[in-house]
């Protein structure tokens, strides 16, 4: 209490310490100052961008699906095949991987080999792993399939381990005490715990690879993105607005499903 | 005659069997769709491909590090510089965006939520590819991009905070005849700080991620170089950039898994 019972209340500041909260509020002005300093603004290239940054925004109100309508349906289906299947096989690689990463069940060394899958799988950002798919298996949607795959086998992998280490330990044991094998352990007593979770993560995750397959093409990896990049090199804002909303459209026709889907799970 | 317990109706199981007869359909009709679209030979090549690859990419060329600096920090610049602008654009839109805040639901409410899903549905390259266009190759076009798609993701996470806080400290703040802007500043921002302060820091970690690749579009940071060093073939370059890229993931990510843990 303040010496001065009547002094007026002030918000107590964030960070207690005077020094610490100047240090830390120099340090951050000398960053922003370095960082916006080194930010190179070419006035000329701006006010020439500007019309044609209008010119962009007002064309989504004039979209153009027809003129290059051929080439939107077939990028938006690949898109939509390499999604569908790469969240399968994802799901599919990524349940073992998931088992494997979940404390509880696995052993050390096998813990240790599927935590480095994940970890690997994780810090690799999609393009960078679609960069080198192409380099190895050409341009198309192989590649792109095969990087979406890789990205959900850590993505789902590591959630669900991290669901696995939290399930109820009761039907654990009891499963176990029927004298069940392993694997039909994990499918009485784990599964039926882990099972909304995974189907979860799974629509989420097709939402996502969704998402992702749109930008797969600028680097050759098949699906709407090549559309999308061949359309603004070509300055064609119409047809870029058509693509994106396409692909606004379906990702929330998805999120809306799957929302649906697992409102029904709970 | 005890009929014999079945945890499904036969109806109900032939509707499963034909839910998965449909999305097996679907998977292999999806899967022929790429396979047709895929040269098989490429594919078959792939492993001398990719031996040859590892065999031209060690060791990394350490000489190159020097012209990697300047890139790196451009990255981080990138990051840093979009997460503030998002979080600066987006904090209006989520107090807009939540039904227990919004000055008007009917109007600006949608509003606020159609930013939202615009924002999040368009990917930062995505973002980034259209800034190239309109504001010229650089580092500007990768802070724009960044915070334009951070906006949706802080909005969502952050709209979604306001929507649960705890409503009866609204109403005691409200009770001491407080205007609506001090409601505000002392009955629901504190409430929502810590996960604002958490998602701010866990969306840079991404961002830096996400703006290490935002180069290959012309929008700045070392992504230019990486597809510079690619399209050129200069491998020993790539596994550098690939060195600092991966460093520079694993800090940022160990720095917010750290600052997370210090706020919750």
């Amino acid at each position: 209490m303040s010496p001065d019972a009547r002094a007026v209340w002030r918000k107590p500041p964030f960070i207690e310490a005077a020094w610490l909260r100047w240090l830390i509020g120099a340090g951050v002005a000398l960053y922003l100052a370095a960082a916006l300093g080194s930010v190179e603004l070419n006035w000329t290239r701006l006010a020439a961008g500007l019309p044609r940054g209008w010119r962009f925004v007002s064309s989504f109100f004039t979209p153009d699906f027809l003129s290059r309508g051929d080439e939107i349906i077939e990028g938006l289906t690949e898109s939509i095949a390499m999604t569908v299947t790469s969240t399968v096989l994802g799901i599919g690689l990524a349940i073992p991987v998931g088992l494997g990463a979940a404390r509880n069940l696995s052993s050390r060394p096998v813990y240790l080999i599927c935590r480095a899958v994940i970890a690997t799988s994780r810090t690799l950002q999609e393009l960078i792993v679609a960069i080198f798919f192409v380099k190895m298996f050409g341009f198309g949607p192989f590649a792109g399939m095969l990087t979406l795959t890789v990205s959900s086998i850590g993505f789902i992998a590591k959630l669900i381990a991290e669901r696995i280490e939290a399930v109820d330990k009761g039907p654990l044991d009891a499963i176990r005490a029927t004298g069940a094998s392993w694997l039909q352990w994990v499918n009485y007593a784990i599964q039926p715990q882990v099972m909304p979770r995974l189907v979860g993560l799974s629509l989420y995750r097709l939402d996502i690879n969704f998402r992702e397959s749109a930008v797969l093409g600028i680097v050759g990896a098949g699906g709407i993105g090549a559309t999308l990049n061949t359309a603004l090199d070509r300055y064609e804002y119409s047809t870029a607005a058509a693509i994106l909303l396409s692909i606004i459209l379906i990702v929330l026709t998805a999120e809306y499903v799957s929302g649906l889907i697992r409102e029904r799970l709970r | 005659m005890i009929p014999i317990w079945r945890r499904r109706t036969t109806g109900a199981q032939w509707a499963i069997w034909a839910g998965w007869l449909l999305g097996a359909l679907v998977f292999v009709q999806c899967g022929r769709f790429i396979s047709d679209a895929t040269l098989w030979d490429f594919v078959w090549d792939a492993p001398a491909q990719a031996g040859d690859m590892l065999g031209r990419m060690v060791p990394p060329r350490w000489s190159y590090a020097p012209a990697i600096v300047k890139p790196l920090w451009d990255t981080i610049n990138i990051a840093t510089l979009g997460t503030i602008l998002a979080i600066l654009l987006a904090t209006p839109v989520a107090f807009l965006a939540a039904r227990n805040t919004s000055p008007h639901a009917l109007i600006l409410r949608p509003l606020a939520l159609g930013v939202i899903a615009v924002s999040r549905s368009i990917n930062t390259l995505i973002w980034a590819l259209l800034l190239v266009t309109i504001v010229g190759p650089g580092v500007l076009a990768g802070i724009l991009a960044v915070a334009l798609h951070s906006i949706g993701f802080f909005g969502k996470l952050l709209y979604e905070a306001i929507e649960e806080i705890d409503p009866t400290q609204v109403a005691a703040i409200t009770a001491t005849g407080a205007g609506r802007a001090q409601v505000l500043a002392y009955g629901v921002v504190p409430q929502v700080m810590p996960t604002f302060a958490g998602v701010s820091v866990y969306r840079w970690d991404i961002n830096i991620r996400e703006s290490a690749v935002l180069g290959i579009v012309g929008a700045g940071g070392i992504g230019l170089q990486l597809n510079a060093s690619v399209s050129q073939l200069a491998w020993p370059q790539v596994t550098l950039i690939l060195i600092a890229i991966l460093g520079a993931v694993v800090v940022s990510e160990w720095v917010s898994a750290k600052v997370r843990a210090a706020i919750v």
